[in-house]
């Protein structure tokens, strides 16, 4: 494991409506795996994955992602969000869509296979089910071949099979040497692909360890109240 | 006398009477003008006031909402002072021509296709934007994405201004003057032939500009049907 850390957060802070949603957030990262951020409801783990992609800019600090300052979105990296994005056209012009103009026919073919959609290629996309969607939207943010794969409840409210076809996924990228940071309220899910875990806790980051560790000896009464399934204020 | 204004007007359809054509034809080449040039002008407009941010956007947008509600004859009693002898533009001797009639029309649809464009757009904007600039879609790439993305509400949104066009009255009559074989069209000629009493005329002009406008209706919902089956809007 190399020491340079992939992803480096250094005093990252947001205020939105004169509101601190991040305060002072530094991590740095050299886990080449799955990093999981979890936490609860409103704790800003969304807003949190929004600032490592270059879509919401913080208020203070700075973010390094392979030693790139983040200043806005970059190929480097793709995001998947909680509700899928999908244009307004078949699951394959959706693809197409987001590949470049290099983009060769059977990466598409590829693409649609990842997602298993291959029989509904002319499918309107909105009309698939929401784990269609889903795979659809993973497998086009893929398409252009990205370092880090930013995923935002992916996963939140699919059916086991589409889960587990997502899950596939994710470690398929992550053995052929991609980084992942994920955020998921599922703690079976967080130990199934999880090698490091960044709990967050309003807008504060308190703990990050590797993953087992975080699971067995969790260090403030904040994450074990949260793995115990209790209501934290 | 009803009955027989009636039967009269029928024979006048059937019979394809020459006056009757002519008026139908000069009223559907000004509103297809109309509506071409403002379309030319409003669609981008709208777009831009639903994907860009400069001073003053908000005022225009609250400025084209309300002349959605313009009143026709004010835009007439303009135009006419822009194009009478003593005015600006009474050079070019438009005055009491098809041309004219054009201009009122435009002025008229152009808020109109402009704010709903505005609405079509922005609604779309929402929903793709993060999308967009995870994928880093370029400016250029992103307004073809919506206006194709959006181009079954956009073509209710034509319907919408053609629809405006074809039954407006009060400022082609004032710019227009109903000269007959020259600036009569279906509205005008209506008001004239009531006005004298000729009901027959009158009345086959109102079932035509009547079908025209249900057969406009008819293709917006079948336009709505089409592109909300196929997920499209």
């Amino acid at each position: 494991m190399s020491n340079t850390p992939l992803i480096e957060v250094t005093n990252l802070s947001l205020k939105l409506s004169n509101a601190d949603v991040l305060s002072s957030i530094t991590i740095a990262s050299t886990d080449p795996g799955v990093t999981m951020v979890m936490g609860p409801n409103g704790a800003g783990k969304s807003l949190f994955l929004r600032c490592l992609h270059g879509l919401t800019i913080p208020t203070g600090g700075s973010i390094k992602i392979f030693g790139n300052s983040i200043l806005g979105t970059s190929t480097d990296q793709a995001m998947v969000f909680q509700k899928p994005v999908l244009l307004r056209r078949s699951v394959i012009d959706n693809l197409k869509f987001a590949g470049s103009t290099n983009t060769q026919r059977n990466a598409i073919d590829d693409a649609l296979s990842l997602a298993r959609l291959q029989d509904k290629q002319h499918f309107p996309a909105k009309l698939l089910s929401g784990g269609e969607q889903q795979r659809l939207a993973l497998s086009r943010a893929l398409l252009r071949e990205p370092k880090l794969l930013v995923l935002d409840e992916p996963t939140a409210s699919l059916d086991p099979a589409s889960v587990q076809i997502i899950e596939q996924v994710i470690q398929d990228f992550t053995e052929r040497g991609g980084k992942v940071i994920f955020v998921s309220h599922d703690i079976g899910q967080a130990k199934r692909l999880g090698s490091e875990i960044i709990f967050l806790h309003m807008g504060r980051v308190l703990e990050h360890s590797v993953a087992s560790a975080f699971f067995n000896n969790p260090v403030t009464d904040e994450a074990r109240a949260y793995l115990n399934g209790h209501i934290i204020i | 006398m009803l009955i027989n204004a009636f039967n009269d007007a029928l024979t006048l359809i059937v019979s394809a009477d020459p006056d009757l054509i002519e008026i139908l034809l000069l009223s559907v080449q000004v509103s297809f003008s109309a509506l071409a040039i403002a379309g030319i002008l409003a669609m981008p407009l709208g777009t831009i006031l639903a994907i860009s941010h400069f001073r003053g956007r908000k005022l225009l947008i609250t400025f084209l909402n309300a002349m959605m509600g313009l009143p026709p004859v004010v835009v007439g009693l303009f135009v006419y002072l822009m194009l009478s002898r003593s005015g600006p533009l009474g050079i070019l001797e438009l005055l009491y021509t098809p041309t004219a009639m054009i201009i009122a029309q435009v002025i008229l649809i152009i808020p109109i296709i402009a704010s709903l464009t505005y609405q079509v757009i922005e609604e779309l904007n929402r929903e793709y934007k993060d999308l967009f600039l995870s994928l880093k879609i370029s400016p250029q790439q992103a307004v073809f994405a919506y206006l194709w993305d959006a181009r079954y509400s956009l073509f209710t949104t034509l319907l919408a201004g053609f629809g405006r066009a074809i039954s407006e009255v009060g400022a082609v009559m004032i710019v227009g003057g109903n000269i007959n074989h020259l600036t009569r069209i279906m509205t005008t000629a209506i008001a004239l032939e009531t006005s004298k009493g000729e009901l027959s005329l009158a009345l086959s002009l109102g079932i035509v500009l009547l079908t025209i406008a249900l057969l406009v209706n008819a293709i917006v919902i079948s336009i709505k049907t089409f592109a909300g089956e196929k997920g499209y809007v």
